[in-house]
């Protein structure tokens, strides 16, 4: 099988989010990066795939030069290629994202073949625009569910599944097609020592993205209302239990 | 005119929805869009949020629910209905439903929306924590909101009733939803009403034990940081969080959790938080309703202990 997966680098989770003075991007300069969780998950689910039935996955991003360090994260973990549409300056908005990604597939299917899964994570982590992988998939006419949890290749139909309110929705998708995963599909290896060397070695194609600007436009960033909670302390150590049950009481949890 | 596509499974409204219809009816006249022969009998609900015209769309290839076939459908009611605005739930149908609408139409769209505003759209990044306020060119604004931000008011009408007719390429079959395996009967981790949750301090799979006797103590379940997924000692189902499960318990009791911004965000609507940690300044315990300082594998069994002695 032929794989691509797209990811994003973004601030690593966890971390806390400040606004630059101007309001129109966070301050990096203390952040570490990662890609977005969904899609490392996509990353170990093209590592697998390419494992089980054989072929090559390759791993593609548009952003700022520095993405080559998730580029080389995902040649650690077992892709095979890597490529970067390098930008500078802000992020660019989903469509004009999506149109630059879908004519740099082009480009690279023109050359090497088709991709027969082209895997994106559900949503970034940090934009969550929840759209760029729809619209490459329209735009390269191929078919794209997302939310995916599982994944299973039966010949040239895609079996998968998603998690919904009544239990788990199953689709068959003839390939060649796209996904958007979610985490959970599989849990995501660290990588070796001799993957982390290999990687270093990769060649990072680069493809210029061109892409007309798409209609949304970002005014500013805000922060989110922060939760001001004057805490109860209820007690230090077990003997605080009674006043706990005394509290799930009052709030009639325990009856 | 403000077209709210109305989601729903097998003809089961999601409250989702509700929302999505009180939200529009304040921004100006609202329609409504149902797909499927299944969603017809869901007129009457749809009036008491306030829609005045209900648009049904029926065809052979609508039984189940497909995301090529309703952004197909969406799409084309914008081209024969012209509305200013669509407007859908910001889940996973309703974000996905949208983004295909907006790649056929080639218009932008913007998800998860908490605000509708004279200087633009406000919408949610960072599953949350960070807002985007932004502007929209287009002739038609697709916008999906997110969950929690809007009541679902009520303001029944009595809604008219309209078919749309469609044309629907068969190939879009291919995306349908073939099958489905449903969940065992049962309190799940979005539903249940006490969350009783575990990070990183908890130290090991087996360290989650204490944690599932006091959740069983208090008919709740157990979940966990998405560190703790990382370190494998827990399923991701397990996962509360951005990436994971979002909660709304009574109580959601947080045991050796720091709070990490992306695990806030999945249990920020808990309608009560106790936090158990050894670190007084850990943000999920500056951040909680109740906190016990101290260690959790003290605290939890105590707990539990005093739960059992109360109910003899």
């Amino acid at each position: 099988m032929r794989i691509l997966v797209c990811v994003k680098r973004v601030p690593a989770p966890g971390a806390r989010i400040n606004i630059a003075a101007d309001g129109q991007a966070i301050d990096t300069a203390f952040l570490g990066f990662t890609m977005s969780p969904h899609e490392e998950c996509a990353v170990e689910e093209a590592v697998q795939l390419v494992e089980k039935h054989g072929g090559e996955a390759t791993v593609l991003t548009l952003g700022p030069a520095e993405a080559d360090e998730q580029l080389r994260y995902a040649a650690s973990l077992g892709v095979a290629n890597a490529v970067l549409l390098p930008i500078t300056g802000p992020d660019w908005d989903p469509q004009r994202t999506a149109a630059a990604i879908a004519a740099a597939i082009a480009e690279l299917e023109a050359a090497d073949g088709v991709f027969d899964l082209i895997l994106f994570g559900n949503e970034s982590a940090d934009s969550g625009g929840f759209q760029v992988g729809v619209r490459v998939a329209h735009a390269l006419a191929r078919p794209i569910v997302n939310g995916i949890k599982g994944i299973e290749v039966q010949g040239d139909v895609l079996v998968a599944r998603r998690e919904a309110d009544v239990g788990v929705e199953v689709y068959e998708i003839p390939l060649p097609a796209v996904l958007g995963v979610k985490e959970g599909i599989n849990l995501p290896r660290y990588p070796t020592l001799k993957g982390r060397l290999a990687s270093k070695k990769v060649a990072v194609a680069q493809v210029v993205p061109d892409a007309e600007p798409g209609g949304q436009k970002m005014v500013t960033l805000m922060p989110a209302a922060e939760q001001v909670s004057a805490t109860v302390i209820l007690g230090t150590g077990p003997e605080a239990a009674a006043a706990v049950v005394d509290m799930l009481e009052e709030i009639g949890v325990l009856k | 005119m403000i077209l709210v596509v109305v989601e729903h499974d097998r003809g089961t409204m999601s409250p989702a929805s509700w929302e999505a219809l009180a939200a529009a009816r304040k921004l100006g006249e609202t329609h409504a869009l149902t797909i499927g022969e299944a969603a017809d009998g869901l007129v009457e609900e749809i009036g008491a949020f306030g829609a005045t015209t209900v648009h049904q769309v029926h065809d052979n290839l609508l039984v189940d629910y497909g995301p090529e076939l309703w952004g197909e459908v969406v799409a084309q009611a914008v081209t024969a209905l012209n509305p200013t605005m669509v407007l859908t739930t910001g889940t996973d149908r309703g974000n996905e439903v949208m983004a295909h609408a907006a790649a056929i139409l080639d218009l932008p769209m913007v998800a998860n929306v908490v605000e509708f505003g004279d200087g633009g759209l406000v919408r949610v990044r960072w599953g949350g924590s960070l807002l985007e306020r932004c502007t929209l060119e287009a002739p038609t604004h697709l916008v999906t909101i997110a969950h929690h931000a809007f009541a679902a008011d009520e303001s029944p009408t009595s809604a008219t009733v309209t078919q749309l007719s469609v044309q629907l390429d068969p190939t879009l079959g291919r995306t349908v939803v073939r099958d489905r395996v449903e969940r065992a009967a049962g309190v799940t981790l979005a539903t249940a009403p006490v969350v009783v949750s575990g990070g990183r301090g908890v130290g090991s799979a087996d360290g989650f034990a204490p944690l599932q006797e006091l959740a069983t103590a208090l008919a709740g379940v157990v979940g966990c940081s998405r560190a703790v997924t990382n370190l494998g000692w827990r399923n991701h189902t397990d996962q509360v969080g951005q990436t994971g499960t979002r909660i709304a318990p009574d109580i959601y009791i947080a045991c050796g959790i720091s709070g990490a911004i992306q695990h806030w965000v999945g249990a920020m609507a808990s309608k009560k938080i106790l936090a158990i940690n050894t670190d007084p300044e850990a943000n999920m315990v500056t951040k909680a309703d109740y906190a016990v300082i101290g260690d959790l594998h003290q605290v939890v069994p105590a707990i539990t202990a005093e739960v059992r002695r109360r109910r003899g």
